[in-house]
């Protein structure tokens, strides 16, 4: 499990170009992920790898595409110190999981990282890193593993009301 | 203490008062997917167990982003939509009419006070009538077409107020560039930016969406405008509907607040590769430009066209540089061509292209090499938005775009 890290502003674009976007498939999309800003990353990306990022990820198009590369690529969780809304809101409805960590601009490019969801921490450098929990309202979407599989479950639509 | 106009539109939509920070499952008034973020929204849905949409009445499919298809798989997924329209009984527009978020105005599918959702980040655009409108991706667009909802955070609100007068030859684009600028790419992240003061309250139809559109390069979950005179008439030319009072408390509680005048405004530009990047015209001219792209939903419609005749007058495009026009819809190229505009355009070199989304989005044509330089009065700067990840793409007005276009670089469309 090996980090790679990015920087600030990482938009949508970047982790996967508008010309990619006929494209339905995650594994398919995966091996466009990252293609123009990070050639090497397609083919060097191992499963369970987390992605590290600054401030403001995915910012940009609402185009689901880029949590279904990453998810396609096997990463399963991105950290970043704080993320763009649209992107936050497709990951947790396509089971990727969104992690905000304050410290995340820390983390090293290429060093081992384990999380631990449970405990909201990641390890990483020799070094314990706080993560914020996810909103208390989208707990629910997330221990589905998504919005599809809350749908599935969904026995009554809370219309005008909240989520818990 | 008062609500907001977004605590109101949804407290009317819930039937209850709510007010930012508070989560809902909101019941949606429409919903609006492309060839891009559609067949993935269908895939969902159907995922979901969804047979039959909510109502096929509030929902509008159209293609924009690859028309005519440009690949055997765009054609495919085109395909697909329309099977699902046709099974569905849903009125689809295809690929005539032009781009979704100009297309939605026209058709008056967002009304003040209505909630609409589009899956494209830039459906904030709808705001310029006073609708709370926001893009979603396809998922959550899944989940509408099956439910007819969508669970929504309420959210907080910046109030810009603007002030002043354009000087001649700057506009909306530079306005909102610079507010861009001064806000910065995540400066309004989950929150919704409402534009007031007399410069707004001037500003026409097609200003005021320029402005909205680019509220998501700011992070904001949508930009909206209290409707007035200007946008009940703009929607009264389109459908029946009786005006009526929309608009924030004096008391409403604001996240922040901020403050702009324009009588002095120059020129702006968006710098490579983050639409935050933002410098007044003069610090970058004589920067070298390989193609200029005058369209898209931000910049595409009649008054934007007018802008750059206006400053191309009876002059030619310079042959080093790449002109392509887009007209954002059907409409709003009739409107041009019958005013003389496209013909002038292609006098002076242009090549205009049918309404749709065109180089914006770096999917169908216009694509840049390594190393290319593109002005753009579009929305997005990114690296490799245009093409290749080597290329530069600098964003501008109408008017900026047409001066510069005519020299080869960029230039201020004053001296012009």
């Amino acid at each position: 499990m090996k980090v790679w890290k990015f920087g600030n502003d990482v938009d949508t674009d970047a982790i996967i170009p508008g010309r990619f976007l006929t494209i339905n498939d995650p594994d398919e999309l995966a091996e466009h992920a990252f293609e123009g800003v990070r050639p090497e990353f397609a083919s060097g990306v191992q499963k369970g790898d987390v992605v590290v990022a600054g401030r403001n990820f995915g910012c940009g198009s609402s185009r689901e595409h880029a949590p279904l590369a990453l998810l396609g690529a096997g990463v399963h969780i991105v950290i970043a110190r704080s993320f763009a809304r649209i992107f936050y809101r497709n990951a947790i409805n396509t089971g990727l999981l969104p992690l905000v960590c304050g410290e995340a601009d820390e983390i090293e490019d290429g060093n081992g990282i384990e999380v631990d969801t449970a405990k909201g921490v990641a390890r990483s450098g020799e070094k314990e890193y706080v993560l914020e929990p996810v909103p208390s309202f989208l707990q629910e979407i997330v221990r589905a593993g998504g919005l599809v599989e809350y749908a599935k479950n969904l026995k009554e639509l809370p219309l005008c009301t909240g989520l818990e | 203490m008062g609500a907001t106009i977004v605590e109101k539109i949804f407290s009317s939509r819930c039937r209850k008062p709510v007010s930012a920070g508070d989560v809902v499952m909101a019941p949606i008034d429409r919903a609006m997917i492309h060839d891009i973020t559609g067949p993935l929204a269908i895939e969902k849905f159907r995922e979901m167990g969804g047979t039959k949409v909510f109502n096929p009445e509030k929902i509008v499919t159209l293609f924009d982003h690859q028309i005519p298809a440009d690949s055997i798989r765009a054609a495919e997924n085109q395909v697909m939509m329309r099977k699902f329209a046709a099974e569905q009984e849903i009125f689809h527009y295809d690929l005539f009419e032009g781009v979704c978020h100009q297309v939605m105005m026209e058709e008056g599918m967002a009304e003040p006070g209505e909630l609409v959702v589009g899956a494209d980040s830039h459906t904030c655009m709808y705001g310029a009538t006073g609708a709370f409108a926001t893009g979603i991706g396809s998922t959550d667009m899944g989940f509408v077409l099956k439910y007819g909802a969508l669970y929504f955070r309420i959210p907080d609100s910046i109030r810009l107020e603007v002030e002043g007068r354009f000087p001649y030859r700057v506009g909306p684009k530079d306005l909102i560039l610079s507010i861009v600028g001064d806000v910065g790419a995540d400066g309004a992240t989950y929150e919704a930016l409402e534009f007031t003061g007399p410069t707004i309250e001037a500003m026409d139809m097609a200003g005021r969406m320029t402005c909205c559109n680019m509220a998501i390069e700011m992070g904001a979950k949508t930009g909206i405008v209290p409707p007035d005179a200007t946008s009940w008439e703009y929607l009264q030319e389109r459908k029946e509907v009786k005006p009526f009072d929309l608009a924030s408390d004096p008391n409403a509680h604001y996240a922040e607040f901020r403050h702009y005048e324009v009588d002095s405004l120059d020129p702006q530009v968006a710098m490579p590769h983050n639409v935050d990047n933002v410098v007044p015209v003069g610090d970058i001219e004589g920067t070298a430009i390989d193609q200029v792209f005058i369209g898209s939903c931000t910049n595409g419609r009649y008054e934007d066209m007018a802008a750059a005749a206006e400053v191309l007058g009876g002059d030619a495009f310079s042959r080093n540089v790449r002109v392509i026009v887009i007209p954002a819809s059907r409409r709003e190229y009739l409107k041009t061509l019958r005013a003389g505009v496209i013909e002038r355009f292609v006098e002076a070199g242009a090549l205009v292209e049918a309404p749709c989304c065109g180089p914006c989005m770096g999917g169908a044509f216009g694509l840049l090499a390594p190393g290319e330089v593109s002005l753009s009065t579009s929305n997005r700067n990114f690296r490799g938005r245009q093409g290749s990840a080597g290329a530069e793409v600098y964003l501008c007005s109408p008017q900026t775009a047409a001066a510069s276009a005519m020299y080869g670089i960029i230039i201020d469309p004053r001296e012009v």
